[in-house]
């Protein structure tokens, strides 16, 4: 674990500084409840952010907004420079191509097998690819992730652990630059925990992705993390490296890491 | 016994906002429904997958409905024309009964309960597992995929189901006819054939196809909207048979005056 932690760690270098990701003073609220009271953050290039906070400090709603899931009040987010709350939903699609999203459950489709959940949105915006190269990507991304076998299995037959791994590999079917997790070890055991962090860090370096990781998992955090954020009462409330939180004065931010 | 009172009007203005809500965002549902039917790409595929759920699928069904409808409409209104010596004129009363009113209005009732709920609680699970969201972040159109297919298919379908149940009901009245009396079945289909008219067919017609179309617009419509959690999903496909009933009743009203006042 621990070299598995330092060979991560190193990977820091093949991060750059270009901003791909910028939020500026982003607000939402539902109904009387305001969630976002003025997020600012910026995701550079090849890096993982994980995003840390209470349930519903507006971790999740966060994400959502980036891929304009969830409409916002107020504010700017801009994907590649594009600010995807003023764009309309061509243009927006065409931002989501290049975004992909790790739900919490996965949402793998129930009707469709790991094929088709897999080749269902590769068909769609790869037209001309033929069925043996459909097949052969679907292969490979199932590979990458560890699962070549389950390709004729339904998502009912997969464990919590299975379902995260195929719904990362409809993920990266259509190589996105930036992967949003959304709780990626929730309800997962330790060790399976461990073996989806170790993805998550396989696939940042392997296809070279920015990555936004909301979790609670402290272990999740530490190990994919090369920069943290802890979200309270709406806004950014602390940021830094892991080691760096750990150590601060401040009582609050020190109780995520007890 | 002022505060009760209050209390009561205050819970009927909320339900009737509620339900003033409800039907301005369904008109909404259906105006994105028109604008997205015509818009490329097509998803012909799902709509083909969709067909076959909702029409074939629903044949058993619809055959054995069909088949009772017939045969128990026959046996009632036996003794009664009887009575009168007007007997020979069950085969056209049986016919014009079924095409135009029962066999439609039971058949989409049967289906407002079989196809409706099934869609209302397909996307409702759907929705609360973030399937839907997941399709629109892959920047695939959920709307399209799931909502264009299932109501044109709906729309397709039922018009077709119900000439199936006109023609099992009819085949059914036979069997009632026969059960007291020798008829031969080329007498009893010319006897129906003759007793049917345009003005018959056409409107009993038109409004399967709007039966179709609320029949898969609620059921998609209660699901797509569906709250967060598990029991919504129940609610979902409740509410999708409920109100489709009801929209089925209403439409049939309408039908009828109109086809007074102009056929």
């Amino acid at each position: 674990m621990e070299n598995v932690i330092m060979q991560h760690q190193n990977n820091d270098a093949e991060k750059s500084d270009v901003p791909v990701i910028v939020i500026k003073d982003l607000h939402k609220a539902f109904g009387k409840n305001k969630v976002l009271k003025g997020v600012n953050l910026t995701v550079k290039k090849g890096e993982n952010l994980v995003i840390l906070g209470k349930s519903g400090s507006g971790k999740s709603i966060t994400i959502k907004c980036i891929v304009g899931l969830i409409e916002v009040d107020e504010g700017e987010i801009n994907v590649f420079g594009t600010d995807i709350t003023k764009v309309d939903t061509d243009e927006l699609n065409k931002t989501r191509v290049r975004i992909g999203f790790l739900f919490q459950n996965a949402a793998l489709y129930d009707s469709m097998s790991v094929r088709d959940n897999l080749g269902f949105t590769l068909k769609r915006h790869e037209k001309d690819l033929s069925n043996d190269e459909v097949e052969q990507q679907i292969g490979e991304i199932l590979e990458s992730v560890g699962l070549a076998e389950a390709i004729d299995k339904m998502p009912s037959e997969l464990s919590g652990g299975m379902r995260k791994r195929i719904g990362l590999a409809r993920t990266l079917i259509l190589k996105p630059e930036i992967i949003l997790y959304d709780e990626p070890t929730t309800g997962l055991d330790t060790i399976t925990s461990r073996e989806i962090s170790e993805l998550v860090v396989e696939i940042q370096k392997k296809y070279k992705t920015t990555s936004i990781i909301i979790t609670h998992d402290m272990a999740c955090a530490k190990f994919t993390s090369n920069r943290l954020m802890i979200l309270r009462d709406g806004i950014i409330y602390a940021e830094g490296t892991y080691d760096e939180l750990e150590k601060t004065d401040d009582k609050w931010v020190r109780s995520f890491f007890l | 016994m002022n505060t009760v009172l209050t209390k009561k009007k205050e819970d009927l203005i909320q339900y009737f906002k509620e339900v003033c809500e409800d039907v301005g965002k369904t008109t909404s549902f259906s105006i994105r429904f028109f604008k997205e039917v015509i818009r490329p790409p097509y998803e012909m595929k799902e709509f083909i997958r969709q067909c076959y759920s909702i029409g074939y699928k629903s044949l058993p069904l619809v055959t054995i409905t069909g088949f009772i409808m017939g045969l128990v409409l026959t046996l009632q209104s036996r003794p009664t024309l009887a009575k009168f010596g007007a007997e020979s004129w069950l085969p056209s009363m049986v016919a014009l009964s079924l095409i135009r009113e029962i066999a439609p209005v039971i058949t989409a009732l049967i289906c407002a309960g079989k196809v409706s709920s099934g869609i209302g609680a397909e996307l409702g699970s759907m929705k609360v597992t973030e399937q839907i969201d997941a399709m629109e972040v892959s920047a695939i159109n959920p709307f399209k995929y799931l909502v264009v297919t299932r109501i044109l298919a709906t729309t397709l379908m039922i018009p077709l189901l119900v000439f199936y149940a006109d023609a099992i009901g009819i085949l059914g009245g036979y069997m009632g006819i026969n059960i007291h009396s020798e008829v031969g079945l080329y007498r009893y289909l010319a006897e129906v054939l003759e007793s049917l008219k345009f003005v018959d067919i056409f409107p009993a017609t038109i409004k399967t196809f709007f039966f179709g179309f609320f029949i898969g617009m609620i059921g998609c419509y209660k699901g797509f909207n569906a709250a967060n959690g598990t029991e919504s999903v129940g609610k979902a496909a409740n509410s999708a048979v409920v109100t489709a009933s009801l929209s089925i009743f209403i439409i049939d009203m309408i039908a009828v005056q109109l086809t007074d006042l102009f056929l």
